[in-house]
């Protein structure tokens, strides 16, 4: 115990003063808090249109007031001619072209066949995709309104649309869950790994081999300021996200740190698993990279698993962060508890006994 | 339990892959003794301390330490034994005092209680203490490192080259030091490239490509060279070189420091090589007998290997 002590003592008094890490555990998290919701978004907004409108009639002024009062458009101009509108597309950065055709309004009562067409411009495929896929929307609300202001008959096509859960589709409250769990696989992964590599680089891990005190108390000095760190920065993000975007979990706490303190296990026992098989750091950030390539992009934190081929599927059971990201997700937006999310929990502690049983394994004083 | 000889090896050997870098060593180091390996850069000695060191394990042979085995053994060693990688190994973000109170504190021992023993160095650098390991100098290092291996009173000190990329004056001190440490029953085996360091050992191994080529006092390992032995210089030093080898009754031509070291074979005359140097169209040749060391006898026991 006392070992254990003058250990951690002095990996407390190395990390203080290193001139990187203090500012690193601070500023990574809030820089990632604070930036990357706002830069990461799925959502497509200031869709630029332009509309050629040869009805002039109460459904195309409907339809354009609808476009100039939505958040997800930014209407670039109005015209008659589709060649300006078009030229627009390369001068004014329009995405989509609404073409409302003379005598449309006919339509509306069954007496025309004419219809709307909406151009898109398909070089960023997204914007355009999801754009067209508003627009449409946008042109039936402006109908169903016209339609139920006149008595007219409600058309079959009608529907409403309710999003469970994230019900403004926020996709910051998507992401700020992702970005902890980011942070705990750099933070709680990353630096032991590298901490402990270090040692081999320097060669003092030499003077420590040769000293009476046992791998597992040395291994374990290194984990516990990682343990420690992590939970400080997972309490940080937490508040980030609560004063900046509002965001509180709707479940407990207790169901949050939990998970966590599983994940970080696992995390910093697969980083010193790693720094075990290597002997620089430069092969250790290398390794580390591979594997959080693979979290970050299988584990459903940015892309839902579900949209994965069958064979990706099968793969992310064997991926920690994916448990972890449903526990978040679940805790954070729907509320879910213990009771429900104990599957998730049995993996996770699976994984953190697993790992770390490995990193001790791996651990020679001699070869 | 009191073993006769503070280390005992017996036919150790360590391959890497198809290359042996410690080859059947034997040899035993007598308590209280101050034992030097002499030999060149991979010539295995680092790789014998790591044995000995209990940080890597033997494919053949067998060692003890103190008595105890360096495969079975190793936790009672790594009580015993004192340490010094040739490479810097200590935290260079910790101060000094923090390095020392932090390994005495690895092997459950205070400062206080083992003071007497470093007090003669570590008073070199006490002056020294509230400062970061990594920004001493190289002797200063040394020093400190030296105090890290000694603050658990081992009975065998492991130095590997501890005096390399030292200055002349403080490799002077060092080995003074060794000596006090001798003089106080700790039994030290060092490594050391220098020559004129091996003098100071009471007895040395020179060592290459992991084998042993012999083992005696300094004085024993110079009378082991029976043949005359001269010093060749010139003008053209590396023409001088080619053609000695070539002229009558010389055995060995060699490369030393400034000159270049002749072994003489039965037919040897100083007179004829001479002119038969300057026949060559050699200038300022000089040759004059001189009293072999210890790299001499390295090179003869290296040329017949």
């Amino acid at each position: 115990m006392r070992t254990l002590l003058v250990l951690l003592e002095k990996e407390f008094r190395q990390f203080v003063r290193n001139a990187f890490m203090p500012k690193m555990v601070i500023v990574f998290p809030l820089l990632v808090m604070l930036v990357i919701p706002w830069v990461a978004t799925m959502d497509v907004k200031h869709v630029g249109v332009s509309i050629v409108d040869n009805d002039h009639s109460e459904v195309s002024r409907r339809i354009i007031q609808k476009i100039k009062s939505s958040d997800y458009f930014s209407l670039k101009g109005v015209t008659e001619s589709y060649e300006e509108a078009f030229d627009w597309l390369e001068t004014e950065g329009v995405d989509v072209i609404l073409t409302i055709p003379k005598d449309f309004e006919l339509a509306m009562t069954g007496h025309s066949a004419k219809r709307i067409g909406i151009d898109v411009n398909g070089t960023n495929a997204l914007k355009g995709g999801l754009g067209s896929q508003y627009m449409i929307q946008v042109v039936r609300q402006a109908f169903t309104e016209l339609q139920q202001e006149q008595g007219s008959i409600v058309p079959a096509e009608m529907f409403t649309v309710r999003n469970l859960y994230n019900p403004t589709f926020n996709y910051q409250h998507f992401m700020v869950p992702a970005l902890m769990i980011i942070l705990l696989i750099l933070i709680c992964g990353f630096l032991p790994g590298l901490n402990l590599v270090g040692e081999k680089e320097f060669g003092t891990i030499e003077q420590i081999n040769v000293t009476p005190v046992s791998r597992f108390l040395f291994t374990l000095a290194k984990l516990i300021p990682y343990w420690i760190i992590g939970f400080v920065v997972i309490t940080l993000a937490m508040l980030l996200a609560w004063w900046v975007y509002g965001l509180t979990p709707a479940g407990s706490l207790v169901s949050i740190y939990l998970a966590a303190l599983f994940f970080i296990l696992t995390m910093s026992g697969l980083g010193i698993t790693i720094a075990n098989r290597s002997s620089t750091m430069q092969q250790t950030m290398f390794v580390m990279f591979f594997f959080i390539m693979i979290f970050v992009l299988m584990s459903g934190l940015l892309t839902p698993i579900e949209s994965m081929p069958t064979w990706a599927q099968v793969i992310t059971y064997i991926l920690p962060p994916r448990y972890f990201v449903e526990v978040m997700r679940a805790v954070y937006l729907k509320g879910a508890s213990l009771v429900e999310l104990w599957p998730q929990y049995v993996a996770l502690v699976g994984f953190a006994g697993l790992f770390n049983a490995i990193a001790a394994l791996t651990y020679k004083k001699q070869s | 339990m009191a073993a006769q000889n503070a280390i005992e090896i017996y036919g150790l050997t360590k391959r890497y892959g198809s290359l042996a870098a410690v080859d059947h060593i034997t040899f035993t180091v007598g308590r209280g003794e101050l034992f030097g390996l002499i030999g060149p850069d991979g010539a295995g000695k680092t790789t014998l301390f790591r044995l000995l060191a209990t940080l890597l394990n033997p494919d053949e042979g067998t060692a003890t330490v103190d008595g105890f085995d360096i495969v079975k053994q190793y936790r009672e060693i790594r009580q015993r034994v004192g340490y010094m990688p040739g490479r810097f190994s200590l935290y260079p973000d910790l101060s000094v005092a923090e390095n020392l109170d932090f390994f005495a504190a690895l092997f459950g021992v205070s400062v206080k209680e083992n003071y007497d023993l470093i007090a003669p160095i570590y008073r070199q650098i006490e002056p020294f203490r509230k400062r970061r390991a990594g920004k001493l100098s190289g002797g200063m290092k040394q020093k400190l490192a030296l105090c890290c291996a000694l603050i658990h009173r081992p009975s065998v000190l492991f130095l590997d080259e501890p005096t390399t990329g030292v200055d002349a004056v403080s490799r002077g001190e060092f080995w003074d030091m060794l000596f006090e440490l001798k003089r106080k029953g700790i039994s030290i085996l060092v490594s050391t490239p220098y020559m004129d360091e091996a003098c100071r050992c009471d007895r040395i191994a020179l060592v290459n490509g992991g084998k042993v080529l012999g083992i005696d006092t300094p004085d024993g390992i110079v009378r082991r060279f029976d043949e005359p032995l001269y010093a060749l210089s010139g003008n053209d030093m590396y023409g001088l070189l080619v053609e000695a080898r070539r002229a009558k009754g010389v055995k060995e031509c060699y490369p030393f420091g400034a000159v270049h070291h002749l072994v003489a074979g039965e037919d040897f005359a100083v007179g004829s090589l001479v002119d038969y140097l300057a026949r060559q169209g050699f200038s300022d040749v000089s040759v004059c007998r001189v009293q072999a060391g210890i790299e001499d006898v390295f090179m003869k026991l290296m040329q017949h290997e």
